[in-house]
């Protein structure tokens, strides 16, 4: 697989036509399986074959179980410079709800190492988990703090289908999510954090001022990304690719010097909605100027008027020709964005 | 003459009908290979998807017997309710009818009710028992049944199976033997009795018809006797898989007419053919203008497409004349028009050809039967009403009268306790009650047809586990205690929920129909009060809660583009979503009344 990822970055070079590599980030599925150098090995690849800024943020996503001593130890002496380490919650009981291969032990020893060797330290934690009450929630946050981090990313739980969790809960073993719980946590979170600093720069995101995630906020941004591996997706500004999901198709696909990738092609409408949908959840907004400006006059008037009746229901503002979700409106921007969205119904 | 045959198939559904008919047309050697196609004689699409006969169709096949050439006209007759008009009319143009009984569930409540239109137009009956080939089959007791309910001999029943051929040359043979050749006097005024008609696009209304006294000739002036209107024979002829056109059809024969009509209105079912210049005397007996039996709102679910609505409708028209229209206005679903079908099932083929051929998708109202109102000014005249809201003011409403329906069933004498809880439940008396056998019962209710066309056939289905066949015909209006149950959705009227309904159940269906809105109407960013009320006052309510949550926690990468897609769709559906206030309903709420007990 790494000698498959090598590959398709190689293949790839030609593609950023001398735009500078800003961020690498190893995330999705369980990156820390990797050997550091390994790590090492497909860094060094990527700067052969790309233009990188000085002091590129490089992270990696690790479980709390892959991150022995000796690992940290060797991840501190390669580029990687920031972590994100997949806590979720400081529980036992949670953890073995959620069906994770680490201990409550080990989330806690795992970011004591970590900060010994890192600065720049990401943890996530999920609320909204059946059976976890505010207090709960409420120690997981304090415990998170106690550590100093400047970054915490936190996702509310979501049942997904063809899960273990999802069996549970069909089978009556575990009780539903519960959406109140979930709205009660989250506002819980955002104060909380809140208060010591940390800024909800994205839904589910919160840094303090500096240590927001590159990475990410590219994606909110709009701006371009090349994702390597498996089901990775890319996106040049036009274009969104992404490729083939499977393992073993993938690697064949590499070895026989083909890319594994589809790609389609976002028309204005595809951009503007995607624009409106992340937009809304970052706090920089949907700038009307940037809609006008990118998409026209016409998606600008739009958003105008679709949007008076969110900002009637406090669940959306205007500061300046910034739209932007409210305190109450922060957990429904999905439906509202939708709503927002220009379609062509045919 | 002597060597003609006039007879039709009458069954219950699903008895093998259609198969059989496809059978006899092979065995005749009616068909060549290249047109063999399941069930011919169903042509339209949705006929042979849902593998029911809805509109009947008649062809000729030649037999050779007995060293004479013989022409038999098989007439094919719709198998469902709905179409029970249609059915007497076919049944009226022949001289024998096969009554074919399925082996294994033996007579049901269609057997008997078109049996009884057969006999009362004196048809020959011959007895088929179907299906014999199947391993469920029971042919001795099934035999019996049939002996039972025709007074016949055992012998007389034809063992056969459409699917394997066994029997057909038997089914022919009683055709020629028995089925008396058609009567009529060549000599007298024309009188040919319409039994079907068809639209083509190309040609016009096709008019099928069975001449029972006189001829018709090639380029004669014709008349429709109850419609009164005149027009030339600018083509007739019989009715092979494809037309042969003929100079003449002679008295007792089944041919076909093209006059060059656009309009399928024009030609009624039941109605008579005569010259324009030497018209017969009197019609033949038996013509009805039929009546639709169900109303409902039919909606662009894009207003905009209201005109082209009105165009689809009318070209439906032209090949479906029993569909009836007319424009009407709601306040939650904006212009549409109001509709009258034969019955449900009718209603469902409208709105399924709007889909397919017109590609028209439809939001459909609750339907309900025509009603008639009669108000304090004027206790004599009836104002008819065929909408919830033309129900006068009750201040001024002095009664209400609705369509009844005498019902028959037959089932399990298992069963008979289920049944009746049913029948009784809705507003059914019981009127007889007959063993027709020590295991089968036919029971006869007087009810209101308004309660048939709410979940009535799933609620028999299931209290009978299929065991119960259903049949009906009207018999009359009766007075009764309705009124209207309205909605109002976050405190506003909804008049496309509006119901009327029996006083005594009023209060169960507001109840229920609450329940079910909440189901359907998805959760909004504010809570959504739901109220039924009879005038003023509440009689039942619901809140749908606000959404609390509506984010995807993780939005990255790999992410964006299948949530773009999904929130794309979920606008979408939306914008088909109606508006009433700042509540959005979708379309299936509309319909909501219909699965109260899903």
């Amino acid at each position: 697989m790494v000698a498959a990822l090598a590959k398709e970055i190689t293949l790839r070079r030609s593609e950023l036509q001398g735009q500078q590599v800003e961020t690498i980030y190893f995330g999705g599925g369980t990156p820390s399986v990797l050997e550091v150098d390994e790590v090492v090995q497909l860094i060094s690849v990527i700067q052969t074959n790309y233009q990188l800024v000085d002091n590129p943020e490089i992270t990696l996503e690790a479980n709390p179980d892959d991150l022995s001593e000796d690992y940290i130890i060797a991840l501190a002496k390669s580029p990687v410079n920031r972590l994100s380490i997949g806590i979720q919650s400081f529980f036992e009981t949670d953890l073995r709800l959620m069906n994770r291969s680490h201990t409550a032990e080990q989330a806690v020893s795992s970011i004591k190492c970590a900060t010994r060797y890192f600065d720049n330290i990401s943890v996530d934690l999920i609320y909204g988990i059946p059976g976890m009450d505010d207090d709960q929630w409420q120690s997981n946050i304090e415990k998170a703090v106690s550590f100093g981090l400047p970054h915490i990313s936190s996702y509310a739980l979501t049942v997904e289908p063809k899960t273990a969790l999802k069996k549970f809960i069909a089978e009556k073993l575990i009780p539903e999510i519960d959406d109140e719980q979930a709205e009660r946590q989250f506002h819980l979170l955002v104060a909380q954090l809140g208060e010591v600093g940390y800024v909800n720069y994205e839904t589910s995101n919160f840094g303090k001022p500096g240590f927001f995630s590159k990475n990410n906020t590219a994606y909110w941004q709009g701006k371009s990304y090349l994702g390597i591996g498996p089901s990775a997706h890319s996106f040049d500004g036009e274009k969104r690719g992404w490729n083939l999901r499977n393992n073993i198709k993938y690697m064949q696909a590499l070895a026989a010097d083909k890319l594994p990738i589809t790609y389609e092609t976002l028309s204005r409408t595809d951009r503007y909605n995607e624009y409106v949908m992340t937009g809304l959840r970052t706090i920089w907004g949907v700038s009307l100027q940037k809609v006008e400006h990118e998409f026209g006059k016409t998606y600008g008037a739009y958003l105008h008027r679709q949007a008076i009746k969110y900002i009637e229901q406090k669940l959306l503002f205007w500061d300046g020709d910034i739209l932007l979700a409210t305190k109450k409106g922060k957990f429904l921007v999905d439906g509202i964005a939708s709503d927002l969205f220009m379609v062509n119904l045919s | 003459m002597k060597n003609i045959r006039n007879f039709c198939i009458i069954a219950h559904i699903d008895h093998g009908k259609s198969t059989l008919a496809d059978r006899l047309l092979d065995f005749t050697g009616s068909v060549t290979e290249r047109e063999k196609q399941d069930q011919l004689l169903d042509n339209m699409d949705l006929e042979r998807e849902r593998g029911i006969t809805i509109k009947s169709h008649a062809i000729q096949m030649e037999y050779q017997y007995e060293g004479e050439t013989y022409v038999l006209n098989l007439i094919d007759t719709p198998g469902h309710v709905d179409f029970s008009y249609e059915v007497s009319r076919s049944i009226a143009a022949c001289e024998g009818a096969l009554l074919v009984v399925d082996a294994a569930q033996s007579v049901q409540a269609q057997t008997i009710s078109n049996l009884y239109l057969a006999l009362e137009n004196d048809l020959e009956i011959i007895p088929v028992l179907n299906k014999v080939d199947l391993p469920s089959a029971n042919p001795e007791e099934v035999t019996d049944d049939i002996v039972d309910l025709l007074g016949c001999a055992p012998e007389e029943v034809i063992p056969a199976s459409a699917k394997t051929g066994v029997g057909i040359e038997e089914i022919l043979k009683a055709v020629i033997e028995r089925v008396p050749a058609p009567e009529g006097s060549s000599d007298s005024p024309l009188q040919a009795l319409v039994f079907d008609s068809v639209y083509n696009p190309f040609r016009g209304v096709e008019t099928y018809f069975r001449v029972l006294n006189g001829e018709i000739k090639k380029g004669q002036k014709i008349k429709f006797m109850a419609t009164g209107k005149s027009y030339f024979a600018d083509e007739i002829g019989t009715l092979k898989l494809v037309q042969h056109p003929k100079p003449i059809i002679k008295t007792g024969d089944v041919g076909y007419l093209i006059t060059g009509i656009k309009d399928a209105r024009e030609v009624k079912v039941g109605d008579t053919i005569t010259l324009n210049d030497t018209p017969a005397e009197s019609a033949i007996e038996g013509f009805e203008d039929v009546k639709p039996m169900v109303f409902a709102g039919i909606y662009p679910v894009d207003t905009e497409d209201f005109e082209e609505l009105r165009s689809s409708m009318e070209k439906l028209q032209l090949n479906d004349a029993s569909l009836v229209f007319t424009p009407e206005s709601s306040a939650a679903l904006g212009f549409g028009f109001r509709c009258g079908f034969l019955g449900m099932l009718h209603m469902e083929i409208v709105q399924e050809r709007l889909e397919r051929e017109f590609n028209m998708t439809v939001i459909t109202t609750v339907p309900n039967v025509s009603y008639h109102a009669f108000t304090t000014k004027n206790t004599n005249d009836h104002i008819i009403v065929n909408n919830p809201s033309d129900l006068p003011d009750p201040s001024t409403l002095d009664r209400v009268e609705e369509p009844y329906i005498k019902a028959t069933i037959i089932t399990k004498s298992d069963f008979v306790g289920n049944v009746m809880s049913l029948c009784i439940d809705k507003r059914g008396q019981i009127t007889n009650q007959t063993y027709l056998t020590t295991e089968r019962v036919e029971l006869t209710f007087d009810m209101p047809l308004a309660e048939i066309v709410f979940d009535f056939y799933d609620r028999l289905k299931t209290v009978s586990k299929g065991y119960a066949s259903f049949d009906y015909t009207p018999i009359g209006m009766r007075v009764s205690k309705l009124v209207r149950v309205d909605i109002l959705l976050n405190a506003q009227p909804v008049d496309a929920l509006s119901a009327l309904v029996h006083f005594d159940n009023a209060q169960t269906i507001g109840k229920k129909m609450c329940e079910k809105l909440k189901e359907l109407i998805p959760r909004q960013q504010f809570d959504i009060p739901i109220q039924a009320a009879i005038g003023s006052k509440i009689i039942s309510r619901e809140t749908i809660k606000a959404l609390r949550k509506d984010v995807t926690a993780k939005c990255y990468g790999g992410d964006i583009s299948r949530k773009r897609k999904l929130l794309e769709k979920q606008k979408k559906g939306k914008k088909r979503m109606r508006q009433v206030g700042n509540v959005e309903i979708p379309q299936q709420a509309f319909m909501a009344v219909l699965k109260l007990n899903d």
